[in-house]
């Protein structure tokens, strides 16, 4: 009987039974051990950077260092945190209960790329501490070929091996999606977090390599002084960043279809509806993985390319924004009449829905020829996309992780903590953010450890925001860990959710589910009179 | 022998075998956008300068790429045929078959290891011992920088896949595979297509 009961967590203690394990639910803790380490690493940045800011002079540290923090935080949030929060988290642990799988397809090549990204990231913090990288996260030639002094090779092998990690990520989860799904599990039955997550394994799988081969090149004139992008030896800077973007825009949308599907999920749950549009939402995830792949030159609309590119590229980033808006319209008829509860997951879903309309809005401002030449490299373009990846991916990734953390850890979290927590993100994240856009209005642009004098309220309001939401962002790390030990056990399906994964115990026994589940109806089917049971 | 069994995550050998193929496809497709990135530099520069890149293109050896070229394809057949032999249960002329397109792929590095001694003979190799006339000088050099970059990643796939055809050549002798299920041969060949295939562009090219 005993022998029945004991689910992933408990089926092994060994230290090797994590380290060499192929179950994708233990890859996922080692994945949320990682992405936690890294965030907060990146978040120390960031502290720094917003203690630097709040006088107009360079009185913390040189602008030197500065220029070392921006690229740290920049490398470590988007290829160590952002990139793998969701889908190698969320994505890994759900991925097969969803389908009603026993596992991912390949599970050996997912621990592989958990080594491979944790190796990638063990390499770029080495750099950061034995000198760091000068060259800002997207490290642009012939700056970081021939005048960076920083450990640009260092930090580049750390992304270009992390880079296969995503890679081998994406291809798992495309093959499992593909032929892993219980019986009855159509395409149009899968719930929205699998479309989504398959549109970014698209991405990952697409648009990854081209990185790869542009950080090889990078290193290979670097270390040998030959000139793939050097002008002085015939090389040109531009292609360098054409291919850099054709790989970054996609990854732009990496860093957003996982949340979007981890808010599809609970804003139908905590309004006890079905989505509203279910296939507009589905095929709107395919549309903007594959417009992604259209818009890379909105990033150099400055950078010297020809002004029928710059005009089609502007209309293609206008079109991109028409599946997101879909998407936004689509929840907000969802919640039209629904049963509405805001417990914490769907606070941070409501602040998701927000924060990347106001993201997704001023991108628009940024795809338009005229005013992104006004606004290049300013405030305004880092405020935006922290509206994006911040107020969107980091938010919707909170939200899905206090939504499936009973079923991953088997314990309700306390339900007070985690709305205060929710409720104070929204708050300071606003307020960090919103005065960046004003001055980036006001002309202060990135990058820069001093500024104008007269910019200085903006400035402390945006470092006093900050600091709450570092206070924010670390509350969940006390009271989840309280609910480890001490939360109360959480049934199969404390919310009442519908899915596959709210059909087995809590946590999940080691092969998922005792028999192969058979799916008999679409996704959301849920009831208004249905309360969860909680309440 | 023991039937095969499916791994513990498939329901039978079909969906573990359907499974391998997609997860060969779907890595090919990341390969091709790996050297397609490169192929697109190529391609930029061989456009900014024509006249350096003819010039180049003439000093690699012509008759060791044509050799290597055919040899390359050869060994792509006979893996097709090994296929075709495992589907029909015939494991040991399908490990005969993948030896011989392992032994190959071998030849094909050996003559490639004196392409490059030509190469590094005629100071053809940048950072190393480049010189060429000063008028091509530069796109020349952009040129070998391309092509050695190129041939040495090529040269790493074929090497591992020689690893790998040899590896299940010798689980095909020992009758690890059988009619009903033979997918690392398909998965295999698969990848040993594409090593063939990558190589084409480029041959036509230098």
């Amino acid at each position: 009987m005993s022998e029945q009961e004991k689910n992933y967590l408990t089926a092994d203690y060994r230290l090797r039974s994590w380290f060499f394990t192929t179950d994708h639910k233990r890859v996922a803790i080692l994945y949320f051990a990682g992405i936690t380490l890294f965030f907060f690493v990146g978040g120390a940045a960031a502290t720094l950077i917003r203690l630097e800011l709040a006088t107009p002079q360079g009185d913390l540290v040189t602008s030197d260092v500065y220029n070392r923090l921006f690229t740290m935080h920049g490398i470590v949030m988007v290829w160590f945190f952002l990139i793998p929060s969701i889908p190698t988290t969320l994505g890994n642990f759900l991925v097969p209960l969803m389908i009603g799988a026993r596992d991912l397809a390949f599970p050996r090549l997912n621990l592989t790329s958990w080594y491979l990204f944790m190796g990638g990231g063990a390499l770029t913090l080495y750099a950061i501490f034995a000198g760091g990288v000068d060259t800002g996260w997207t490290f642009y030639t012939p700056f970081s070929t021939f005048y960076s002094n920083g450990h640009v090779v260092l930090a580049a092998t750390g992304v270009f091996v992390a880079g296969f990690g995503s890679i081998l990520t994406g291809l798992n989860f495309i093959v499992t999606i593909h032929r892993l799904r219980a019986p009855g599990l159509t395409w149009y039955r899968l719930p929205i977090f699998l479309w989504s997550l398959y549109a970014t394994s698209v991405i990952l799988v697409l648009a990854t390599p081209v990185l790869a081969m542009t950080l090889l090149l990078i290193a290979l004139e670097r270390i040998f002084g030959v000139g793939v992008f050097d002008p002085r030896l015939g090389g040109d800077p531009l292609l360098f960043q054409h291919l850099f973007w054709f790989y970054s825009h996609p990854a732009v949308y990496i860093m957003i279809l996982p949340g979007m599907g981890v808010v599809s999920e609970l804003v139908t749950c905590f309004s006890r509806k079905a989505l509203f549009g279910y296939k507009f939402v589905a095929w709107c995830s395919i549309a903007i993985a594959a417009i992604g792949f259209l818009v890379w030159g909105h990033h150099m609309f400055v950078s010297g390319q020809s002004a029928f590119s710059a005009l089609v590229f502007s209309f293609m980033s206008f079109v991109v924004a028409v599946p997101s808006a879909i998407k936004v319209f689509n929840w907000t008829a969802t919640l039209h009449k629904g049963w509405i509860r805001f417990d914490a997951p769907m606070l941070y879903a409501l602040a998701f829905i927000g924060l990347f309309t106001i993201g997704g809005l001023t991108g628009l401002f940024l795809a338009c020829l005229a005013y992104d030449v006004y606004v290049t490299d300013t405030y305004f373009v880092v405020a935006h996309f922290h509206y994006i990846m911040v107020g969107g991916m980091v938010t919707a990734y909170f939200g899905g992780l206090h939504f499936w953390w009973p079923k991953i850890t088997g314990r309700l979290y306390p339900e007070y903590w985690a709305r205060a927590a929710a409720i104070l993100i929204f708050f300071g994240f606003n307020m960090t953010f919103f005065p960046q856009f004003m001055l980036g209005v006001l002309g202060m642009p990135r990058r820069y450890h001093t500024y104008w004098p007269e910019l200085q309220v903006w400035n402390v309001l945006s470092s006093a925001g900050a600091s709450i939401l570092a206070l924010a962002y670390a509350l969940p790390l006390f009271y989840l860990g309280w609910s480890l030990f001490w939360g109360r056990r959480a049934g199969p399906n404390p919310w009442n959710a519908t899915g596959l994964e709210w059909q087995t115990p809590s946590p999940p026994p080691k092969h998922n589910f005792k028999t192969t589940p058979v799916v008999t109806r679409p996704p959301y089917c849920y009831t208004p009179e249905a309360q969860p049971q909680n309440a | 022998m023991p039937d095969a069994q499916p791994a513990f995550q498939f329901a039978d050998l079909r969906q573990q075998h359907e499974v391998a193929q997609l997860g060969m496809w779907t890595f090919l497709a990341t390969e091709v956008l790996f050297f397609g990135g490169l192929i697109l530099a190529y391609a930029v520069y061989r456009f900014g300068y024509p006249a350096d890149f003819a010039a180049a293109a003439r000093h690699t050896n012509i008759t060791i790429g044509t050799a290597n070229t055919a040899i390359l394809l050869t060994s792509s057949f006979l893996v097709a045929w090994a296929v075709a032999a495992a589907r029909l249960g015939a494991a040991r002329a399908a490990a005969i078959l993948l030896s011989f397109a392992a032994l190959a792929g071998l030849i094909f590095l050996v003559l490639k290891g004196f392409e490059y001694r030509e190469e590094y003979r005629e100071h053809l190799i940048p950072a190393v011992n480049f010189s060429f006339p000063a008028e091509h000088a530069k796109g020349a050099e952009l040129f070998f920088l391309f092509y050695f970059t190129a041939t040495s990643l090529h040269g790493l796939h074929v090497l591992i896949g020689i690893v790998v055809l040899a590896a299940i050549a010798r689980a095909a002798s020992r009758r690890a595979y059988s009619a009903r299920y033979h997918a690392p041969i398909t998965v295999a060949g698969l990848y040993w297509h594409f090593v063939a295939l990558i190589y084409l562009p480029g041959r036509s090219e230098s």
